[in-house]
């Protein structure tokens, strides 16, 4: 049974390198277009069909990515 | 809802400086999670190298050392013969490790040294702005090899761990990478193999990990691009793999 | 060998270099690193099998680069330790060095000097001072260093130089030659045998933390200004060095009419000169310096109010006379009596040298300008 997640992306910590974006199987991270206090544009949940994998906060070089299983 | 990644406790939980996409930040986490899952984190001795990681002294929640340029495994000979209750983990890049450092590593090595190498090979110099590396590849650029490396005026790229393996005291030696999720579970797993080695006395076990430098690949305008540079290029001169596991 | 390690009145007859490494061993050495180098090679050789004796570990590094920096790691646990070499392989310590000095570690090193530059040559010689006192590595630091000038004070030195070492947190010298690291003379043991099971663990010491709070030993801080800050902290355990640490030997000064200035083993020959000189009349006295840093400047600067001329003594180009220049600030002559690249100087020559500028009036006397 696939589970349902939800991502929160930090973005105070967040580099805006996209590694998330590259490995999430669900493509469902994208680049949010209003830039971060460090200038920045972060990573961004579009907001549905997480599945809770992990991928992306294990490929995260930067602890930005909490992973929620709702 | 519940949250399914808590950050290890063997890490502080602050921003870290190195570039975006950089593969130290999801190493440095992972070392941290085998910290905290084999409770060793008081007992653990980090040695920070010269290199970007050089702070990594500061961002490991443990007694920390900071030393001399390629001296880690002589360092850690210090500690561990001192205080052999200690667990030693010596982190070092390629110019550490391989460049100004080998003489340290292959005697470390030899000796059968109870230690723990993290080995970031990135093929390039990351701190001092992107200088060949004894791993830099054939036909790559660097600032010191501007048309790409080549071998009648560098020679070769040296592989750590096909060196290490050839000696009788070596135990353990691991190349992982870290650009996808398949490598970073490999790599967690190599780490923590390599950290029992030196609870269980072991002995000498290092972790060779294949990871990204967007900034001195050329890359900071698209950092995971950098990926690419390992799945196509790096893993066909560099391997992953065990090259020797023994008891 | 037949010796009563723990008996203090028996007398033992040693060679220079085994007296040291015994000495470093009685107070607290229990580890040690260091790579073969004439004329040091007994202090290692013995390490080797007398340290396992007593709990102590001993590596054979692969280089002298590698000794230093397992020195680094074995003193940042408050461990005890120790590396030894002779002035190449003293050259090739110094960044280690220079790292340990910026992060306050402890440690004990011996250099039983050899003639250079270069290879050089394995015979006895003293040209390391400036290495030893003006820093020797990059940055601004200073090393305790202590001359010893024969086998028993190879012997006595270790314990005071790991008291001066922890109680500090300052590296500690003992700069020897090749005469004296291979000369054999009977010792007793005088220095107290340190217990290190009763040694109290400092609060900057790594190692295993239960729940403690996080110490880290490092050599940098690149934040604006804080840098300075360290060292001029450090400066104030430098100046309390200098004033409570000095040491320096005197022989038939009070009437001297001219004063040799000599360390180690010309401190020897230099004994032998001015009674050799008192035969012939001249007033003639020795002042020795025991620690080279901190240099016992202000008693030499005292002297020289009375006693006008000073005869320095070294097996060099002629490096301490910097440092006895510096202490008598212009007020007598300073004149030189030097032999490098390891020529060993011989009482009758300093005798001649004595005559020359006391009966011959020679002013600003050399024997290399």
């Amino acid at each position: 049974m696939p589970k349902t997640g939800r991502i929160e992306v930090d973005t105070d910590r967040c580099k805006g390198c996209y590694l998330c974006i590259d490995v999430c199987p669900k493509k469902c991270i994208e680049k949010s277009d209003t830039f971060s206090k460090s200038g920045y544009y972060p990573a961004k949940y579009k907001g549905s069909d997480c599945i809770a994998c992990l991928s992306c906060s294990k490929i995260c070089p930067d602890m930005a990515i909490n992973v929620y299983e709702l | 809802m519940q949250l399914l990644n808590k950050k290890p406790k063997s890490l502080f939980d602050v921003q870290m400086h190195y570039c975006p996409g950089c593969g130290h930040g999801i190493v440095h986490r992972l070392v941290a999670e085998v910290m905290d899952e084999l409770n060793i984190r008081e007992r653990t001795i980090f040695i920070a190298p010269v290199g970007c990681s050089v702070f990594a002294d500061m961002y490991f929640n443990c007694d920390a050392i900071q030393g001399a340029h390629g001296r880690g495994p002589a360092i850690a000979t210090g500690i561990k013969r001192s205080k052999p209750d200690t667990i030693v983990i010596s982190y070092q890049g390629d110019g550490d490790l391989a460049s100004i450092g080998m003489a340290e590593i292959v005697h470390a090595a030899a000796r059968n040294e109870n230690i723990t190498v993290v080995f970031i090979n990135n093929a390039i110099y990351g701190m001092t702005g992107g200088q060949m590396a004894p791993t830099t590849l054939i036909g790559q650029k660097s600032t010191t090899t501007v048309s790409g490396r080549d071998p009648k005026v560098n020679g070769y790229p040296i592989k750590v761990c096909e060196l290490l393996s050839a000696l009788e005291g070596t135990r353990y030696a691991e190349r992982t990478t870290v650009h996808n999720v398949a490598g970073v579970i490999k790599t967690k797993n190599a780490i923590k193999k390599a950290i029992k080695n030196q609870i269980n006395n072991v002995g000498f076990s290092i972790v060779e990990i294949l990871s990204m430098c967007p900034t001195n690949w050329g890359l900071s305008n698209n950092p995971s691009q950098a990926i690419k540079y390992i799945d196509e290029q790096m893993v066909k001169i560099f391997p992953p793999g065990v090259y020797k596991d023994i008891k | 060998m037949s010796m009563n390690y723990k008996g203090d009145i028996m007398k033992i007859l040693m060679k220079g270099n085994e007296a040291l490494a015994e000495g470093a061993i009685r107070s607290g050495c229990r580890f040690f690193a260091g790579y073969p180098i004439t004329p040091q090679n007994e202090v290692p050789e013995y390490m080797s099998w007398r340290l396992p004796q007593v709990g102590g570990r001993f590596v054979q590094a692969e280089s002298e680069v590698a000794a230093i920096n397992m020195i680094f790691g074995a003193s940042s646990t408050a461990t005890r330790a120790m590396t030894s070499s002779s002035s190449p392989g003293i050259s090739l310590k110094q960044e280690g060095i220079s790292y340990c000095a910026g992060a306050d570690l402890p440690f004990l090193i011996a250099n039983v000097v050899r003639g250079g530059p270069g290879l050089g040559n394995i015979a006895g010689s003293q040209g390391d001072y400036f290495q030893a006192t003006r820093g020797g590595g990059h940055g601004d630091y200073r090393l305790f260093v202590m001359a010893p000038n024969g086998v028993q004070e190879m012997a006595d030195f270790p314990y005071y130089c790991y008291e001066v070492a922890f109680k500090y947190r300052v590296p500690a010298m003992i700069l020897a030659d090749g005469v004296i690291g291979q000369m054999m003379e009977s010792i007793e043991w005088k220095t107290p045998e340190i217990d290190v099971k009763l040694l109290k663990e400092p609060d900057w010491a790594i190692g295993v933390n239960n729940g403690r709070e996080k110490r880290r030993i490092t050599s940098y801080d690149l934040r604006e200004g804080m840098l300075e800050r360290m060292i001029i902290e450090r400066v104030k355990r430098y100046k309390e060095i200098e004033e409570k640490e000095v040491k320096w030997e005197e022989k038939m000064i009070e009437d001297a009419d001219i004063i040799l200035v000599a360390y180690g083993t010309s401190a020897r020959v230099s004994a032998s000169a001015i009674k050799m000189a008192r035969e012939k009349g001249i007033k003639a006295g020795l002042f020795r310096p025991i620690t080279l840093w901190p240099y016992p400047k202000k008693r030499l600067n005292e002297l020289a109010n009375r006693v006008k001329n000073f005869l320095v003594v070294e097996m060099s180009l002629g490096q301490m006379i910097e440092d006895v220049k510096l202490s008598i600030e212009g007020k007598a002559n300073v004149h030189l009596h030097a032999r490098p690249g390891g020529s060993l100087i011989t009482p009758e020559e300093v005798l001649d040298s004595i005559i020359k500028i006391t009966k011959e009036g020679v002013k600003n006397y050399a024997t290399i300008k």
